[in-house]
């Protein structure tokens, strides 16, 4: 058992500081902070400025341009990063889509997409689920047929990330009817602006547009476009799975998330006091503060792990997943609850950099506030995205227990 | 950053695992809590052969210098094992405290005779009115010619029948510090009793009416004898933490056995979603568990006392929960067979209950963290 950083890890961690002082730029920094809403340029601008610094993709082999790091380097840049007030790498291009074409696509498609990943040009988006394919994915319904050198896409993506920003989405679609229904499914590249895709926004709870439904209406995608082999996409689609789920628990959000809800109770008063000096919501801060404590070595142990035997981490990052969304979830509500009645108003430019509070509302409503309460009603998604956590307890009964 | 036993650490656990299976079944575990001292001296002197007394204690003094995560293969497997010997109080404990803070003699005269299984020790700190409170002491020490007089009650101390000799804590006056003394078994107007606890080891009350001890008996200095003290319990925490980790490891395992086997509606009862979730949320609750157990293990023998106090709460608190859920799940899971007492089930669950009780509970703990927890 040895629970240090090696003294290259640690300068590691220096060499990240100072690169996150001097390059991440400060209106980014405070949107991130403040909690407010991120821009695409936010995300943009800030994958480019990893890009120029080598650090386009971390974890990514070098010889695509990656910078090689170990799991450990990754956790250590993520948690500095996320302290800092960097915004997330968003996982679809790097760390989904990314590792399928490095390792089923041809020389091709690699040479073409992967650069453009790195550089922070193709904004990417993912088309899994349909209306009627959710935890059940290999239900999927949207087809595509061979027509020459083409495909014929027709159905409907939904719950799609940020595809409003998208140039391209990576789809599973059904190439055949035949045998299992996971048999007959493939992985297509398909292009944004391609005549007969249509987006429509989906708000959601806290009032912003964030997830959409992806329509196709006899969208032509060439050949060229498939990754891998035809009704093969399944396979494809569960090692993707497997990569996007390590290092998920995003323990580098839950500590500066957790540091927030400090501040904030420290500010609040009730009875007179500092809110964070109220016997009942210390406990309710101390109990998460436990369970991210507990989860951040649960998760260097199954990185650890996976680092040593060289194999993207197993089943046990299901508890990551379980976890790591219920201790944001319970932050998020701490934090709304730590407003009080502060926690009412419903003030949409408070998202906004550059907002200032009227008169009235400045007296009693602090800058930190106004994405609160949107957020803690937003959070509600991570236990029910990316396999929801009742999913994922079917995949550790199955897979860790065998039951 | 690696978080494997290391070979030395392994070859230890594989041997205790083979000795509970060989020597220390189910069937002999009750006989022995049923026996009138409650644990075996065979098997005592066994740990000692197999370097278990040694293992934790300084090299100078026939110890093996192991640290924390040596003493959490032993422990979790003490766990495992239910077993009764006075191995968290003796070597853990109190030895622990000896070789922290007692003067060279005492050390001299102790550490070689608890390697060698021929003294055992307890600590009688915890008082009626105490509660978890270590610093909560009435039990007074009077100087006199020869050295101290100590009179006063100590409540509940662990292992007190088998003992041969006590720490007790004390103070001259209210408001001075605490001092601590090694009080022999045979001193004049020291009264032990003894009953079985709720997990089948023993404990016993210590009363002391005026008894003499010399001033080599003193434990530390006049007054200073808090700091060692609650860092001697702050290492045991750590160990309990191993225990009861060893404990939910073993209930996990049984209860998904007993899921794969035990039929109803003709089939396996683990073939149901609302069984299959709990034990995931079982196992979730045991991998949380071991990493809390880890990092006050990594902790506990640091040198920031801010940080051990810190770790050492944290764990205590997140297992006392997550041991509870286990614990409970594991009878709940287990339908009737879990309530009876010819299942070694319900031992276990008894155990785990009786570990959030001692040495601070969840509560505590939790008040303990954020006492210690920066803010923000």
């Amino acid at each position: 058992m040895d629970l240090r950083f090696t003294p290259e890890e640690e300068a590691f961690r220096t060499e990240v500081r100072a690169f996150l002082a001097a390059e991440l730029p400060a209106d980014i920094r405070e949107n991130v902070l403040l909690g407010r809403r991120l821009r695409k340029d936010d995300v943009v601008r800030w994958q480019k400025i990893l890009f120029r610094h080598g650090w386009g993709a971390g974890m990514w082999p070098t010889r695509f341009g990656g910078a090689g790091w170990s799991v450990v380097q990754q956790h250590i840049f993520d948690e500095e990063g996320a302290a800092a007030g960097a915004p997330g790498q968003l996982p679809f291009a790097l760390r989904m889509v990314a590792p399928v074409l490095m390792t089923f696509a041809t020389p091709a498609q690699q040479a073409y997409f992967l650069p453009r990943i790195l550089s922070g040009q193709d904004w990417w988006c993912q088309g899994y689920s349909e209306p009627g394919a959710g935890s059940d994915l290999a239900s999927l319904r949207t087809s595509a047929v061979r027509d020459g050198d083409h495909y014929v896409v027709n159905g409907q993506k939904t719950w799609n990330t940020l595809g409003q920003y998208a140039d391209w989405i990576f789809c599973l679609v059904r190439t055949s009817s035949e045998g299992r229904a996971q048999q007959g499914i493939s992985f297509l590249l398909i292009d944004m602006k391609t005549p007969g895709v249509s987006v429509r926004p989906i708000v959601m709870l806290d009032g912003e547009h964030e997830i959409n439904d992806i329509f196709f209406a006899d969208v032509r995608v060439p050949v060229a476009n498939l990754v891998g082999e035809e009704n093969k996409g399944w396979t494809y689609a569960k090692f993707l799975l497997e990569h996007e789920r390590t290092n998920n628990a995003g323990i580098g959000n839950c500590k500066r998330e957790l540091a927030r809800l400090k501040q904030i109770a420290a500010g609040q008063r009730a009875g007179g006091r500092p809110l964070i000096e109220d016997q009942r919501f210390r406990d309710r801060i101390t109990q998460v503060e436990l369970e991210l404590m507990a989860l951040e070595i649960t998760n260097l142990r199954v990185l650890s792990k996976a680092h040593r035997e060289a194999q993207p981490a197993g089943p046990e990052v299901s508890l990551l997943k379980i976890r790591g969304s219920e201790i944001i979830q319970r932050l998020a509500e701490l934090q709304m609850q730590a407003l009080g009645h502060d926690a009412l108003p419903y003030v949409r430019e408070g998202l906004d950099a550059g907002w200032t509070p009227d008169p009235l509302l400045s007296q009693h409503f602090p800058a930190y506030a106004p994405p609160l309460s949107g957020r803690y009603f937003n959070y509600r998604k991570t236990s029910i995205y990316a396999g929801s956590n009742e999913i994922q307890k079917n995949i550790i009964a199955k897979m860790i227990l065998g039951l | 950053m690696d978080f494997r036993y290391n070979d030395e650490q392994l070859a230890m656990q594989a041997t205790l695992q083979r000795f509970i299976e060989r020597d220390y079944g189910f069937t002999e575990r009750r006989a022995l809590a049923a026996s009138a001292s409650g644990f075996s001296t065979a098997a005592w002197t066994q740990y000692a052969q197999l370097g278990l007394l040694a293992l934790p204690l300084p090299q100078q003094f026939d110890g093996l210098g192991g640290g924390a995560f040596d003493v959490m293969v032993v422990m979790e497997q003490v766990g495992r094992g239910l077993l009764l010997e006075p191995y968290l109080t003796t070597v853990v404990l109190c030895a622990g405290l000896v070789a922290d803070a007692a003067p060279p003699a005492m050390q001299q005269a102790l550490l070689p005779q608890v390697a060698a299984a021929q003294c055992k020790l307890a600590l009688a700190a915890y008082e009626p009115a105490s509660r978890y409170e270590l610093a909560q002491v009435a039990t007074t020490a009077t100087r006199s010619t020869a050295g101290w007089q100590l009179s006063g009650f100590k409540a509940v101390v662990l292992d007190a029948p088998s003992a041969d000799a006590f720490i007790v804590s004390a103070r001259e006056a209210e408001g001075d510090g605490l001092s601590l003394f090694l009080v022999p078994r045979t001193a004049a107007g020291l009264t032990v009793s003894s009953y079985p606890t709720q997990s089948g080891a023993r404990a016993g009350d210590v009363q002391l009416a005026k008894v003499s001890v010399g001033a080599d008996a003193l434990i530390g200095t006049v007054g200073g004898g808090l700091a060692p003290l609650e860092k001697a319990v702050d290492v045991a925490i750590a160990a309990l933490c191993a225990e009861a980790l060893g404990i939910m490891s073993a209930l996990n395992q049984a209860t998904l056995a007993y899921l794969k086997t035990r039929k109803q509606f003709g089939v396996a009862i683990g073939a149901f979603q609302a069984l299959q979730h709990r034990m995931a949320d079982m196992y979730i609750a045991e991998e949380q568990a071991r990493s809390m157990a880890i990092i006050a293990a990594d902790r506990v023998a640091g040198a920031d006392a801010a940080a051990r106090r810190r770790a050492v709460a944290a764990a205590k608190a997140y297992i006392g929960q997550a041991a509870r859920q286990v614990g409970q799940e594991a009878v709940q899971l287990h339908g009737g067979m879990g309530v009876v007492d010819e299942l070694i089930v319900s031992h276990y669950f008894k155990r785990l209950s009786m570990i959030e009780q001692t040495f601070g509970d969840t509560d505590y703990h939790l008040a303990r963290f954020a006492q210690a927890a920066p803010v923000p």
